[in-house]
């Protein structure tokens, strides 16, 4: 079967490489199916989990992927992200202090608050977060 | 030399052995803090270059993109991000740097209000606030092996300045790595972004929503990339002047512990020689 490389770099380290038959990512302008031999393409993507569906029927694997960008050439995906998590890497606790750090700071700081708005990116980050450690357990 | 300057030299020499053997500590500390750092600058390459490659052929594939970040303006008020280190002994590392900044700020400006400072590292904020240079924002503290997340929002505030005209220029000044014995400090231009070069092999990309939308999305994150290599890039070097300053160190105490043993002895010889012939006069005056 037909399979696509995908690699994952934050300006750390190189979180995951892989191949995989489907690669599904959330652009800014909607979800993106992106299989092999796709168009070359270059889209930032939203605060959103990035699932690897592997060559192995019903294996995957789901990445948090936040501040990225999504690079993509017929052979190859490249996701630059600012952070880039897989399940068992990440804090859950310290994803649970996030959330409610920001769910407070959300109804303490009005509106179009310059505060507010970096509050509701750290919420999504920390839903995010979970919602992938929940799924990869 | 009497005997009262035997027991100042054997305290020296216990000085200096424990002096010597703190900066050795220090320089293997050093060594191994350098392959670390290294090893950190290694693996944030890939991320780098390849921001890069698709800036690149973005902003080529756009031809000549009217992105502000892209475009020289005339110059009114400068900025300089510069990456000092926290600890001294580290040799001449800060002391180069910050010469080199003072030098092309003495260079470029007549007024304080044509230049302003974002300064990491608390050498440089000690040695530039003192001064009084015009400081816009400051990190201090930061670990050996730094995160992205660390300095994510300091690098945002500059480029930042840059985006809402503030500054109309930003240079980076940092001691590049080139060898575990070798760094030089250097000033390189952040912004406006370097003449685009199409990069070969690129293929051309379709973007969602559009280029221009992508490209402002990428090109702050794509400074801020280059900020935090720079900022690797400086963390081996200071461990690797470190390393070298506290490697001579260790030497020189060596030479100064030889030194003084062979005054201590040649002391201690003179004492005994002393003794013996009080001794013998003394003897000989019983006779």
């Amino acid at each position: 079967m037909n399979t696509i490389a995908i690699e994952v770099v934050t300006p750390e380290r190189l979180v995951y490489r892989g191949e995989a038959r489907i690669v599904v990512a959330r652009g800014v302008e909607g979800d993106l199916g992106i299989l092999p031999n796709h168009i070359p393409l270059v889209t930032p993507l939203k605060i959103a989990p990035v699932v690897v569906k592997k060559a192995n029927e019903g294996q995957e694997e789901t990445i948090a992927v936040s501040g990225g960008v999504m690079e993509v050439r017929k052979e190859k995906i490249t996701i630059l992200a600012e952070t880039a998590e897989l399940p068992d890497t990440i804090d859950v606790d310290r994803a649970l202090r996030a959330k409610e750090r920001a769910e407070r700071r959300l109804a303490e700081s009005g509106q179009e608050d310059f505060d507010f708005k970096r509050a509701q990116l750290a919420l999504q980050r920390a839903i995010m977060r979970l919602s992938v450690a929940q799924k990869g357990r | 030399m009497a005997g009262g300057g035997i027991r100042e030299i054997k305290q020296r020499i216990k000085s200096v052995q424990s002096t010597s053997q703190i900066t050795k500590a220090m320089k293997m500390m050093a060594a191994a803090k350098l392959r670390r750092s290294q090893e950190r600058a290694e693996a944030s390459r890939p991320y780098a270059e390849k921001m890069r490659d698709v800036v690149m052929s973005i902003a080529a594939g756009t031809g000549g993109s009217k992105h502000p970040m892209l475009q020289a303006r005339p110059v009114k008020k400068t900025g300089y991000v510069i990456i000092t280190s926290d600890r001294g002994f580290a040799g001449g590392y800060n002391g180069n740097l910050l010469r080199m900044l003072t030098k092309s700020i003495k260079e470029r400006h007549t007024s304080k209000d044509q230049y302003t400072i974002i300064v990491l590292g608390g050498k440089g904020y000690n040695f530039l606030s003192k001064r009084e240079h015009p400081i816009a924002e400051s990190e201090v503290g930061l670990s050996d092996t730094p995160n992205y997340g660390d300095i994510k929002d300091i690098a945002r505030k500059a480029v930042n300045l840059f985006a809402e005209g503030e500054i109309d220029e930003l240079y980076l000044v940092y001691n590049k790595f080139i060898s575990a014995i070798s760094q030089e400090p250097t000033e390189v231009r952040l912004l406006p972004l370097a003449s685009v070069e199409k990069a070969e092999n690129a293929p051309t990309y379709d973007f969602e929503p559009s280029a221009e939308e992508v490209l402002a999305d990428l090109l702050p994150k794509y400074a801020e990339t280059l900020i935090f290599s720079a900022l690797l890039d400086a963390k081996a070097s200071e461990q690797g002047a470190r390393m070298t300053a506290m490697g001579s160190a260790t030497d020189n105490a060596n030479e100064m512990i030889e030194k003084y043993t062979l005054i201590y002895n040649r002391a201690r010889q003179a004492a005994i020689t002393q003794e013996i012939s009080e001794i013998v006069s003394g003897a000989s005056a019983l006779e």
